[in-house]
């Protein structure tokens, strides 16, 4: 699928080294291990974290390292799916969330909910994945059938595609007496996590080792069918990998956390912005980039109404529609859209 | 969409056919407002039990609202495509009403509830709309300055700004004290089922006014409706023209939103569908059809869902699913957007 709009040639300022990766890493880690100092919980606060006494490690055993992990991994694969979404679809305004991906995984959830009900995480997971595929097939089919390929307008139709799914969703759980539970689906929030409740996650750790090993191809893919396929590649397998990582990333996410609205779009965005746009260098600094986002959020959102929270959804929402509008308006300044 | 000025009904040299297309659009805009008329007495006298006083009384009152909105978002979403330019533009696509919610929440956030509460019910009305206009004349000025070619610009940071406003909302329902959160609640969605009468008389009268201080533009209409050049080679004063029925479009809004809350697709399907049934392009017929269309919708539509359909849904979930599909149809199918 080639549109009009190509990403914004790479600033010459821009390639990673190593040693920029490096310096990413520590300052995670830092964040990390001051944000595990954080919590209702008052008997834990930083200064007891070297070394904590067994009670205390009871406490970050059970929910203040889950809740990091999840943070890290859920802020890692949303944007890392958002990369490479944009990167099959050359398009810079394409990802989990402006494509459906994240409406039809929440749908899963609720066909899941009503079908299956006492059964396991895993299987809801599964059925979840299964309606990402499908709904992002769909955005897919809806935007080669498309008159005006440019970014804004695929962002538009994505957009609206999400709010149909939406619709149905709720239409749906209206019937059923269940909006209550989509409410929390369509909120992401770290509050929930606890041992055992997050495990599911590090599927994502999985594919996105594959996505990383794809990451070339897939913006080769990018390019067009003919392309591709002229390079010696099978388009078609590529391309339903690539749905197939993101879907799953995308799903996994929403089923285990509930959905980060912008996430995948800005992140990536604005890491190619500063860091030029060669995937496979490009996609480690996202997937770090998106973790320190989130955990930024979710520290904020422990902070501002201490000791309530505020959802991540919210922060990140915020921050990233501010985000998401003004790279609207930078791109429809500079590019001929 | 080529336009031929017909020629005004005074001078007398109509053809047969031209007096056809006449007739036409009479007999259409008659045909709707009977329709709007049985709509409204069925919804009134539908399998009423108990007492028809108490039955009269409330559906009196959300008929009432029902009317109230259907004009407001049909007068406004018609002349806003005119102005705008476009066909698939209308208020709420443009985030108008998120504006008017936003709006609230910072009154409520700055002076707090109490005071907001102990206003009347008029005054708060006006302060909103007056803050309201200035706030939505700034905007349109700078974003119709900057991308006056570039609708599909306004469209999309319009739909970010309503997700923008859903996470500021939010967040304000977990900054905020409950009772002022109560107080902003009250105020941003006063749903139609139980409607104020106080509120529903301020918002009657101020619609008619607003339909009122229409009347008078809807013949420039018609030369805005040419283009910029073309109107201004024609002698009509295209600036003020378009200033007075931005001003206009601003109370409809507010009143429509102050009642129901945002429906983000209702105007879009209401302007449409209106130009679509009269083949005109005078804005007399076409706003007023588009006050009947907006009627039928609203009372219709909530009659299927509220008597029908048993309250099985909300109104709104239903006008997104259908607005949204017709959306995505306009996207995909017009070639000049």
């Amino acid at each position: 699928m080639t549109t009009t709009t190509r990403p914004a040639p790479a600033p010459s300022r821009g390639g990673v080294r190593a040693v920029h990766l490096w310096i990413g890493v520590a300052v995670l880690a830092v964040g990390g291990y001051l944000s595990l100092g954080i919590g209702a919980a008052t008997s834990v606060g930083i200064g007891d974290l070297f070394p904590p006494t067994q009670s205390e490690w009871h406490i970050l055993a059970t929910s203040r390292i889950p809740r990091l992990m999840a943070v890290l991994m859920a802020g890692a694969s949303l944007s890392v799916a958002g990369l490479i979404m944009q990167r099959i679809t050359a398009n810079r305004f394409v990802s989990p969330s402006t494509s459906g991906t994240v409406e039809a995984a929440v749908l899963g959830i609720l066909i899941a909910t009503m079908f299956f009900n006492s059964t396991s995480l895993v299987v809801k997971m599964l059925i979840a994945i299964i309606t990402a595929i499908l709904g992002t097939m769909i955005f897919l089919q809806m935007l080669q059938r498309i008159q005006h390929r440019e970014g804004i307008v695929v962002a538009l139709v994505g957009l609206m595609y999400g709010g149909v799914l939406a619709a149905i969703t709720t239409f749906v759980a209206y019937q059923r007496d269940m909006v209550q539970y989509l409410d929390i689906w369509t909120t992401g929030s770290f509050s929930g996590i606890l041992e055992g409740r997050y495990e599911p996650l590090y599927t994502v750790l999985v594919v996105g080792v594959i996505g990383y090993l794809f990451a070339d191809r897939f913006t080769v893919i990018g390019m067009g069918e003919s392309f591709a396929t002229n390079l010696g590649l099978n388009y078609k397998r590529l391309l339903y990998i690539g749905l197939i990582v993101v879907s799953v990333m995308a799903a996994v996410v929403v089923v285990v956390v509930g959905a980060i609205p912008f996430l995948g779009l800005i992140v990536p965005n604005v890491v190619t912005l500063l860091m030029g746009d060669n995937v496979k260098k490009v996609l480690p600094v996202t997937a770090l980039a998106g973790a320190g986002f989130v955990l930024a959020c979710d520290v904020a959102g422990r902070m501002i109404t201490y000791p309530y929270e505020i959802p991540v959804a919210t922060i990140a929402g915020v921050i990233g529609g501010v985000v998401f509008i003004w790279l609207i308006l930078r791109s429809a300044k500079g590019a001929a859209v | 969409m080529t336009t031929l000025i017909s020629p005004s009904p005074t001078r007398s040299h109509t053809s047969p056919e031209e007096a056809r297309r006449r007739r036409r659009i009479r007999v259409t805009l008659g045909i709707l407002a009977i329709l709007c008329a049985v709509g409204i007495a069925a919804y009134l006298v539908y399998d009423v039990r108990g007492s028809w006083e108490y039955a009269m009384d409330l559906r009196g009152r959300q008929v009432g609202s029902l009317v109230v909105v259907g004009a407001a978002v049909g007068a406004s979403s018609l002349v806003f495509q005119t102005i705008a330019g476009s066909r698939i533009l209308t208020p709420s696509v443009m985030g108008f009403d998120a504006l008017y919610l936003l709006v609230q929440t910072i009154i409520v956030f700055f002076f707090g509830g109490t005071a907001f509460m102990l206003m009347g019910v008029g005054e708060r009305f006006v302060i909103n709309t007056v803050v309201l206009a200035v706030f939505g004349m700034l905007l349109f000025r700078w974003l119709f300055g900057r991308n006056s070619r570039n609708l599909l610009v306004l469209v999309l940071v319009g739909i970010v700004i309503g997700s923008l406003f859903g996470s500021l909302t939010s967040l304000a329902s977990r900054v905020l004290s409950p009772n002022d959160f109560l107080t902003l609640q009250d105020v941003m969605f006063a749903s139609f089922n139980t409607v104020d009468a106080n509120l529903l008389w301020v918002a009657g009268i101020v619609c008619l006014i607003g339909l009122a201080a229409l009347v008078p533009l809807l013949r420039y209409l018609d030369v805005v409706d040419l283009g910029f050049d073309n109107a201004v080679a024609l002698g009509a004063p295209y600036h003020r023209v378009v200033t007075a029925t931005l001003a206009v479009v601003t109370v409809l809004v507010a009143v429509s939103t102050a009642l129901v809350g945002p429906m983000l697709f209702l105007g879009l399907i209401v302007a449409n569908l209106a130009r679509q049934i009269l083949p005109t392009h005078r804005h007399t017929e076409l706003v007023l059809g588009s006050v009947l269309v907006g009627v039928l919708c609203t009372v219709g539509g909530q009659f299927v869902v509220g008597h029908l359909m048993d309250n099985g849904t909300t109104l709104s979930v239903v006008v997104n699913l259908v607005g949204g599909i017709y959306f995505i149809l306009l996207l995909m199918r017009t070639v000049k957007l």
